[in-house]
């Protein structure tokens, strides 16, 4: 088993880059693998429960974060200083996630097989 | 080495596909092995033998083409990307129904199963992403 660690750094919507990784992260489960799973930088804003993005033509692809749980993805973070950047709270996400430091990520990259950035 | 590479940007508007190219080179060129190469979300377009360039410029994608049939590089275009941008082999035009098909000559296209297979058989995986 390797260890692959996703680093989502995008908005949800405006590129498809959110969804790309989502998709990687998913596909990576199914092979059962240990997943680390981390939002920053803008990609905190894919956690933030309440989107309805179809009044813009898009899908909401986060509707499917909540399933992360099923896939065996249990290791997702949310960088702390791209919450408190833009004024989340735990409270404003819709998943439980671990925040994390930016010391304690730079332990979770070195320690991965993969690390991977969308 | 085991090497395997990501491609996401896109050879029309980034720098991504070239680098990549130029890296896989090298890493021939210093005895290391690549595994797989996949393409993924604007990366696909690298598979398109439709794109034409001005004369005094490079086509990425024909050099690219050249380069995994000359290495027989296991080349994967990912199938969810491609079918988005309209990159199909002639299995995938047939069973949309479309017109016609573009992907050139030494590519694959498939899932992303493809590239967590080359994640967990190789010492490397370098993305090349704008």
């Amino acid at each position: 088993m390797k260890t692959l660690t996703f680093l989502s750094r995008q908005a949800p919507f405006g590129s498809s880059k959110a969804k790309a990784c989502l998709d990687m992260v998913l596909a990576s489960a199914v092979f059962e693998q240990q997943i680390n799973y981390v939002f920053m930088d803008d990609g905190v804003w894919q956690l933030v429960r309440g989107h309805a993005p179809e009044a813009i033509g898009a899908k909401n692809t986060m509707a499917a974060l909540p399933a992360l749980e099923l896939y065996g993805v249990d290791k997702v973070y949310a960088l702390e200083e791209s919450l408190t950047g833009r004024g989340l709270t735990p409270e404003h996400l819709q998943i439980p996630v671990i925040v994390c430091t930016k010391t304690q990520l730079q332990a979770i990259i070195k320690a991965s097989d993969v690390v991977t950035a969308l | 080495m085991i090497i395997s590479v990501m491609v996401t940007g896109s050879p029309v508007s980034q720098q991504s596909a070239r680098t990549a190219l130029s890296f896989c080179e090298a890493a021939l060129a210093a005895g290391h092995q690549l595994y797989r190469v996949f393409f993924y979300e604007d990366g696909v377009y690298i598979g398109s033998s439709l794109t034409v360039s001005p004369q005094d410029e490079r086509n990425i994608n024909a050099d690219w083409s050249a380069f995994v049939q000359k290495h027989q590089l296991d080349a994967v275009i990912c199938v969810a990307s491609a079918l988005k941008r309209g990159v199909l082999n002639e299995n995938e035009a047939t069973r949309y129904e479309k017109s016609a098909s573009n992907l050139a000559a030494g590519f694959d296209i498939s899932g992303l199963g493809q590239w967590v297979d080359a994640c967990l058989n190789s010492d490397r995986v370098v993305n090349f992403g704008a």
